[in-house]
């Protein structure tokens, strides 16, 4: 599968080291099909490699919410947002406006949001650990895009919790005061409190317990580091949620996104087939309680 | 006209017969290979007649071991698995997937790559691959062309691709194929070969004959070229006798009953951090099994300034196949000789319905210390902790 041309239409710093690019295909009818929620492209900066990456939003996505003041450009573009950790993805965080990329995808099992009123049957959880904010912005979205009332406020209770390591750190703080201003309950905790913070210093998962969530038909969408998802699941479990509607974004090795290299394999799972997504529960559980090492 | 046998029918040729087949394959425009004798090994090679055929020859196989030896003996194929699998030839060691030129300004053409730009390479005929090995490309199948998205270079490979399965009357040290019902002999399989052959060597020089299955319209095509006459009931049961006996020789036997339950209960199994302290994780049985389809994807600038990306094998026992954040997920030999274990024999049925082991035995063979996956299975059934009691 080559992948198809696209061109970066801009480059937005985030934060010291992450980036949000806006790309547009090169020409339309190369354009990659358009991705579900949670779902992740491969991307190739020409002559580094190439590195998964989630859709952190995408004009066809995002159309329903049109109006509110995205960062995409036109039909078929999608936005990624990269944490500057290597070659590849350095390579990408500093690919200026203009620039040519090349896009496979899109793969995997995204968080089916689309399928279902989500807000109406209960409460949405959104738990982030830093850059894993970036395959949980479209959703959100979304779900405030379909379920407002007349006066544009949120129908039902949608939870925002985001954890990272400073203020300067925190991605997408702009769409995170859009969400609260919709009606959204968001708290934004960091792990190291700098002059000027006035939020909640500590772990994601102290959060919480505290945020008054009703587990009765409640869903929750967990996506940052192992550990984080661990025992945020354990802690959404705890205050009485169905682990089954518990989904966690599970990463590993991928270097083809197809099914066909196998460095993406946990235990059972082919993670770019049968995740990134997966409910925790039952086998899930286990393999995230299980160490590989 | 001569009797010709059609899609269904059972035939016989002689060793003539044999060649003429070698013939009729390379006459249809085949690229024909089959197993040759090279560097003192039973390998893949190209096939120009029954003359390259390892006529005569015997491996002996054991854990960690491979011996030739020239029996003077009649038959051809009286030697059990190549000491290469077929892998190679459907799913190359190393490819190029693709190569693009990127201008100065940043514009990034896509070339055709030279390979894909000469002549397209002739489909390619097997003869002499054994059950297990057939049964194999049954597994990667499922993986490259069953994937969502099929591997376009392997399906053209495998699609075009005529396979003549001889089958085994002389079953190797290391060899357990009975135990994973993929041989000695090759019935039904998910996807069908083109012929089954069966040696019949017992008899007199004048005797010696091959049993011919057609199975394809495309074997029976072939087929039409070479003399032969209708199998006779003595055939056929001769055919029976030769494959019960090999039955009855396998090297090695694995128990498969509630085996991914077994291997999946004991994951902090003791026999892990045993096994790893004689594993060298050199990757040999990886390289060595027809069904691992594992491969790294890179991306190399070229002095010519080309970009190519390439697929090249790789193993589950290098340290960076789970590279993640600056470190291995599958940092100890012990993960990741467990990981090799559990996916051939447990996980790969999860992820594709299937064994992932075909219990030709090369992993054993060919590993430098002798690490023999059935007596490791062995062990973890005879020490298995009692149940309820052996999950972490
Ligand atoms: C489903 C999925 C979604 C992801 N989404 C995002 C995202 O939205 N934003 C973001 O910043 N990051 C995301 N990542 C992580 C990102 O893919 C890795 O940070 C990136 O591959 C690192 O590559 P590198 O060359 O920059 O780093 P290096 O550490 O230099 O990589 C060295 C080698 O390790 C390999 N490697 C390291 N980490 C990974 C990995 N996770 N997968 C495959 N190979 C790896 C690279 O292929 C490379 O060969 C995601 C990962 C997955 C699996
Ligand atoms: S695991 Fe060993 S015996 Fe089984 S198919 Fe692979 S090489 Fe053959
Ligand atoms: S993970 Fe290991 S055992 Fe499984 S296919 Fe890859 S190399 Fe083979
Ligand atoms: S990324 Fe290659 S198999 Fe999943």
């Amino acid at each position: 599968m080559d992948p198809a041309l696209y061109r970066v239409v801009a480059n937005r710093r985030e934060t010291s080291d992450v980036s949000s690019l806006t790309l547009a295909p090169l020409k339309a009818e190369m354009a990659v099909a358009p991705p579900r929620h949670g779902q992740f492209n491969m991307l190739t900066a020409f002559g580094v490699g190439e590195a998964a990456i989630s859709v952190s939003r995408s004009s066809r996505l995002s159309g329903r919410d049109s109006g509110q003041g995205l960062h995409t450009a036109g039909a078929g573009s999608i936005v990624h947002t990269i944490r500057d950790v290597g070659a590849v993805t350095h390579a990408l965080c500093v690919a200026s406006a203009g620039s040519l990329v090349g896009v496979r995808g899109p793969f995997g099992q995204g968080w089916g949001a689309e399928d279902g009123d989500w807000l109406a049957e209960g409460d949405v959880v959104v738990v982030a650990g830093g850059i894993g904010l970036a395959p949980l912005r479209s959703v959100v979205d979304d779900l405030a895009g379909r379920s407002t009332d007349a006066s544009g406020r949120l129908r039902g209770r949608l939870f925002v919790i985001a954890g990272a390591r400073e203020q300067a750190q925190v991605i997408f703080a702009d769409d995170l005061a859009r969400w609260a201003a919709l009606g959204a309950i968001v708290s934004v905790t960091v792990d190291v409190s700098t002059p000027g913070w006035t939020g909640h210093v500590g772990l994601v998962t102290a959060q919480i317990a505290p945020a008054g969530i009703d587990p009765g038909g409640a869903r929750a969408l967990v996506c940052g580091p192992e550990i984080m998802m661990r025992f945020t699941a354990a802690a959404l479990e705890k205050l009485g949620m169905d682990p089954s509607r518990i989904f966690v974004s599970l990463e590993r090795n991928m270097q083809c996104g197809l099914g066909w290299c196998g460095h993406c394999q946990l235990g059972p799972l082919i993670l770019c087939r049968d995740g990134p997504i997966v409910a925790y529960g039952g086998a899930v559980t286990h393999l995230m309680r299980e160490r590989e090492r | 006209m001569a009797w010709s046998p059609r899609a269904g029918d059972l035939a016989v040729v002689d060793v003539a017969g044999l060649d003429a087949l070698i013939m009729a394959l390379a006459d249809a425009s085949y690229d024909v290979r089959g197993p040759v004798v090279r560097s003192g090994a039973i390998e893949p090679g190209p096939l120009g007649g029954v003359v390259d055929l390892p006529r005569g020859m015997r491996d002996e196989q054991a854990p960690g071991r491979y011996d030739l030896s020239d029996t003077a003996g009649g038959a051809f194929f009286d030697w059990s698995s190549s000491a290469r699998s077929w892998k190679a030839e459907l799913f190359p060691p190393e490819e190029e997937l693709w190569r693009a030129r990127q201008e100065p300004g940043g514009n990034v053409t896509f070339l055709s790559t030279p390979k894909a730009s000469r002549r397209e390479p002739l489909p390619l005929a097997i003869l002499g691959l054994r059950p297990c090995d057939f049964a194999a490309l049954g597994v990667t199948d499922r993986v490259f062309a069953g994937a969502a998205v099929p591997d376009p270079r392997y399906r053209r490979r495998r699609d075009t691709a005529f396979m003549a399965v001889v089958e085994c009357g002389s079953p190797g040290g290391t060899c357990f194929c009975s135990s994973m019902g993929t041989g000695p002999g090759c019935e039904g399989t998910d996807a069908a070969p083109d012929l089954v052959l069966t040696e019949i060597a017992s008899g007199t020089v004048a005797d010696h004959r091959f049993l011919v299955r057609v199975v394809s319209d495309r074997g029976a095509e072939v087929m039409a070229a070479v003399p032969t006459r209708k199998a006779t009931e003595a055939d056929r049961s001769e055919r029976e006798a030769i494959l019960s006996r090999a039955a009855a020789r396998m090297g090695r036997r694995l128990v498969t009953e509630g085996l991914p339950e077994l291997l999946l209960a004991n994951l902090d199994h003791e026999r892990w951090s045993e096994v790893a302290r004689r594993c060298l994780a050199c990757g040999n049985c990886t390289s060595a099994c027809p069904t691992c389809f594992c491969a790294d994807v890179r991306d190399t600038t070229e002095l010519s300034g080309q970009v190519v990306r390439r697929r090249r094998w790789a193993s589950c026992f290098d340290r960076e196949h789970s590279y993640l954040h600056g470190g291995a997920v599958r940092a100890s030999t012990s993960s990741r000789y467990r990981q090799w274990m559990t996916h051939k024999l447990a996980t790969w049925w999860d992820q594709f319905g299937q064994s992932g082991c075909v219990g030709c035995g090369r992993c054993i063979t060919w590993c430098p210390v002798g690490i023999d996956i059935t007596e490791e299975a062995a062990a973890l059934r005879g020490a298995a902790l009692p149940a309820g009691g052996g999950a972490a």
